[in-house]
């Protein structure tokens, strides 16, 4: 079949796409999209996928020592998912054009970054617990709205995603009940673990609506459905109840019912110590990018390997046809 | 070293179903790429069979060109069902 229409004008193709946004169709990878669009997704997409992989590392460190076999199978499963979702993003980033060598490289020269969370040290097994309920909890207030992203590959892959994640906050919260019907030690281990995640989990929804600077472009393209003090507000009304009922107190004096907002009032987070960790000064950073590039350079032989075992047989095919 | 190519990935959900595309990988090779497809895709059985394909091999439509391209289809109503009316009464139809 021969095409002989002449290209169309930027702004036809711009409409198109305005519409496509307007009525809420999906956006899909061969459709014409404006370049500050596709540069925002690969770098939302990208960071996204950064995060699940770097954050293999923190639960990573427990695998080795679980507790218990069923613990150990756990926490294998939960980490294998990590890896899957950060492979399911990258092949969404690969939709727009963008080079799978390309990111992890980018990663690994700290030239895109990944959630601050990650940043953050897991001292006992009951960081374990916590990071599926907190942590991963956050994750799901993120995550669920992002099932609707204007782009058709992102979205799907958060649909895998989403469903999966609900058993990473389930085994962690089963956990920390394990925990908080124990000994005393243990109680006293989750509450520590509870002290140091709280208000990391909090600045994992981003600086505060006022100090955002791509929020108002995201919403308007349908890749932000929610804004960051939101889902903020709605991951604490969540996240009170079940502190409860676990019987772990939240670090904050300020916590308290708020009846005429029908919400939660919280305390303020330490914007500083977001910004002091995504700048690279946190706990962790240094170790968590070494940890990735030695990993990525150290399987570089069996890369190879199977590359030349490929080129090999795809040979011997040729010979025998 | 040569980056290896990228396959895509479809799966059967059951018997009795389609091949879906489900998202994309890397691999060496065809029997690579279908055993990081399970590894990958397959974790909670979400399929009975799976299809990898080299993504180069693939030819598409563009979205772009949709109007001009599925138009064939678009004046010819009379292959769907509703455009034959037929009395209330005649029963089976």
């Amino acid at each position: 079949m021969t095409m002989s229409l002449d290209a169309p004008d930027e702004t036809m193709l711009q409409q198109h796409f305005d519409s496509t946004i307007a009525h809420e169709h999906r956006v899909e990878p061969r459709d014409w999209m404006p370049d500050g669009y596709r540069k925002t997704m690969i770098r939302q997409i990208a960071q996204h996928a950064h995060s699940e992989i770097i954050g293999m590392q923190p639960e990573g460190n427990w695998i080795t020592r679980a507790p218990s076999l069923r613990r150990k199978a756990v926490l294998l499963a939960k980490v294998q998912d990590e890896a899957g979702h950060g492979m399911y993003l990258y092949s969404a980033a690969e939709t727009l054009g963008a080079d799978r060598a390309d990111l992890t490289d980018k990663l690994v020269h700290g030239q895109q970054k990944y959630s601050s969370i990650f940043n953050y040290p897991t001292l006992s097994y009951a960081d374990v617990g916590v990071i599926g309920w907190l942590v991963d909890g956050a994750a799901i207030c993120n995550q669920v709205p992002l099932c609707r992203s204007s782009y058709g590959p992102y979205g799907r892959a958060m649909i895998r995603i989403c469903k999966e994640e609900s058993f990473h906050q389930r085994q962690g919260y089963e956990l920390l009940m394990t925990m908080m019907a124990g000994t005393d030690a243990q109680r006293a281990m989750v509450q520590g673990a509870v002290d140091r995640f709280w208000w990391p989990s909090l600045m994992m929804f981003g600086p505060p609506d006022d100090a955002s600077v791509n929020t108002e472009q995201s919403m308007a393209w349908g890749i932000k459905r929610h804004t960051n003090d939101e889902l903020r507000q709605r991951f604490v009304d969540m996240s009170v109840p079940q502190a409860e009922k676990l019987g772990v107190r939240l670090p904050d004096p300020e916590l308290a019912w708020n009846d005429a907002r029908q919400h939660y009032d919280f305390g303020s987070v330490d914007w500083d110590e977001l910004s002091a960790v995504i700048k690279g000064n946190g706990p962790c950073n240094a170790q968590r990018v070494a940890h990735r590039k030695a990993a990525h350079d150290e399987g570089a032989w069996v890369r190879d390997a199977a590359t030349a075992y490929a080129a090999k047989t795809s040979r011997r095919l040729e010979a025998k046809t | 070293m040569t980056e290896w190519p990228l396959y895509e990935v479809f799966l059967r959900g059951k018997r009795g179903l389609n091949h879906v595309h489900v998202g994309s990988l890397h691999a060496a090779d065809p029997e690579m790429a279908l055993h990081h497809a399970r590894d990958l895709y397959t974790r909670r059985n979400e399929g009975v069979s799976i299809w990898v394909v080299p993504a180069a091999m693939i030819t598409a439509s563009s979205p772009d060109e949709k109007d001009p391209f599925f138009a064939p289809a678009g004046d010819k109503v009379y292959r769907h069902p509703t455009f034959y009316e037929i009395p209330d009464d005649v029963p089976h139809m």
